[in-house]
């Protein structure tokens, strides 16, 4: 005689099932970890090559018509095509996401730092230039922490769409708490679909958070009449979405 | 250099092209599946934003939604849908999800058009005995109009984007090309079927801009 099947929600296999976060907590958290170290070296790949890239564009106008150019057409590619196509190179690794997410977030960054580089006042410069700054102090203390703003704001959609585009990595065995998702569809376990992909949402949730958070903490100075700006808060946020309503998929 | 060849000659072998895995095949279900979708979601976002803006309405709305879009993975939405009980009805999980992330920008681009439009204008239409309605579809939609159109080209980006990862859930597709390519441990099929889906999102994207340019002038916002 065989004992009867326990009657828990695992065997149930439901939605939401506390036995499933104590029993495979250990997966959930490398899973989380992998996702969120994806997501993060990606995302820092970006900025390292996106800073030097705006800077060139600025200084070499000719340059930002191709710049441009290319990182819109990279950022057409489709994930799962984007990943496919680096396949030969960098074979089934954890390199090939990362240099996958970071090309998308790339074209996010660029333009990004480019209009906040250009949105900074001519005379802030002028004044700058007055008080005899060079341009190398120009910019390090005057024109880049005016253009944080702007560049916050594409990190924080770079960062939240990485989030979400890690978990297409599943396809190469890196996707994080997408590897979760993929396996669960296999098996049918939803508790374990349900569990991860939530997961996804408070990872991106979080990110979002704290780079808000380091915004003000950079930029101290607009904290000064905000009260005049928050009606105009939610009008500017739409018309930032315009330009960059589109996400990867 | 073995790759690339091996990818060529891939594509060039006529038998991948043709039957039920092949790459005609593939292409009709994701261009059948793209322009359901676009038109599906069209017809849901447009005359929502078309009247949240006239009445200038809905601005957090339209930022909340484009937010919330961004970080939900559409994998994840595409394999939840699946194992619900909509996962019985064939393409519907796939086409519920690729609907549902179309909308935001249609939403937030057409809503933003639509209070860009200068009040000045507005005014002077209305001093002309303009009802709601005329005001609309006169002034407002043909001002709003290029925005519109572009909505509607990053949505149809978005969707063959889409469309590709429902391979992975089983739907078809070109994405289904570079599944079946990874399942048949072939990585010539699978950059193979990559650089099909690439052509086609920047074919898809060309077009769009092919269009913009040819348009007359109105539909590009020149007249302000």
């Amino acid at each position: 005689m065989t004992a009867p099947p326990p009657d828990d929600c695992l065997a149930r296999n439901d939605w939401i099932c506390g036995d499933y976060l104590s029993t495979r907590r250990q997966i959930l958290l490398d899973a989380t970890g992998q996702h969120i170290q994806l997501t993060v070296i990606s995302v820092a790949l970006g900025l390292v090559i996106a800073v030097p890239l705006a800077l060139l564009a600025r200084r070499r106008r000719w340059t930002v018509g191709p710049v441009l150019g290319i990182t819109t057409v990279v950022y057409t590619i489709p994930s799962l095509a984007m990943f496919s196509l680096l396949l030969p190179v960098y074979g089934l690794s954890a390199t090939l996401v990362v240099v996958g997410l970071a090309l998308y977030s790339l074209t996010l960054l660029v333009r990004n730092i480019l209009a906040g580089l250009d949105g900074v006042p001519a005379e802030a410069k002028e004044a700058a230039r007055g008080m005899g700054y060079g341009p190398m102090r120009q910019l390090l203390t005057v024109e880049l922490p005016l253009a944080v703003p702007a560049a916050m704001a594409g990190l924080r959609i770079a960062t939240v769409s990485a989030v979400a585009l890690t978990t297409v990595g599943a396809i190469v065995g890196y996707g994080g708490l997408g590897n979760l998702i993929y396996a669960g569809m296999n098996s049918f376990f939803k508790a374990q679909v349900l569990t991860a992909s939530v997961l996804c949402v408070i990872i991106a949730i979080v990110f979002d958070l704290l780079l808000l958070g380091a915004e003000r903490l950079l930029t101290p100075w607009r904290r000064a009449g905000r009260k005049a700006r928050v009606q105009n808060r939610v009008t500017a946020g739409v018309k930032r979405l315009v330009t960059a309503s589109g996400r990867r998929a | 250099m073995n790759t690339l060849s091996a990818v060529g000659a891939w594509l060039t072998t006529a038998a991948n092209w043709s039957g039920e895995n092949g790459v005609w095949h593939r292409l009709e279900q994701h261009l059948v599946l793209t322009f359901s979708c676009l038109v599906i979601s069209a017809l849901i976002a447009l005359p929502v934003a078309l009247t949240l803006g006239h009445l200038g309405r809905g601005g957090a709305l339209a930022v909340n939604l484009a937010n919330i879009g961004r970080a939900v993975p559409t994998f994840a939405v595409l394999v939840l849908l699946l194992l619900t009980p909509i996962g019985r009805y064939g393409q519907w999980p796939t086409i519920i999800a690729l609907v549902l992330f179309a909308i935001p920008p249609l939403l937030t681009n057409a809503y933003v058009g639509m209070r860009e439009v200068d009040q000045n204008v507005v005014r002077a239409a209305r001093g002309m005995g303009m009802t709601g309605t005329q005001l609309v579809w006169r002034v407002e939609v043909p001002l709003a109009f290029p925005l519109i159109l572009t909505g509607i080209r990053i949505a149809a980006v978005q969707l063959v984007a889409t469309a590709t990862l429902a391979a992975l859930v089983g739907g078809g597709g070109l994405g289904r090309i570079i599944t079946a390519g990874f399942n048949l441990a072939s990585t010539p099929q699978v950059v193979a079927g990559a650089v099909l889906v690439a052509v086609f999102a920047l074919l898809m994207e060309a077009a769009f801009e092919l269009a913009q340019r040819c348009a007359p002038d109105w539909a590009r916002g020149r007249i302000r």
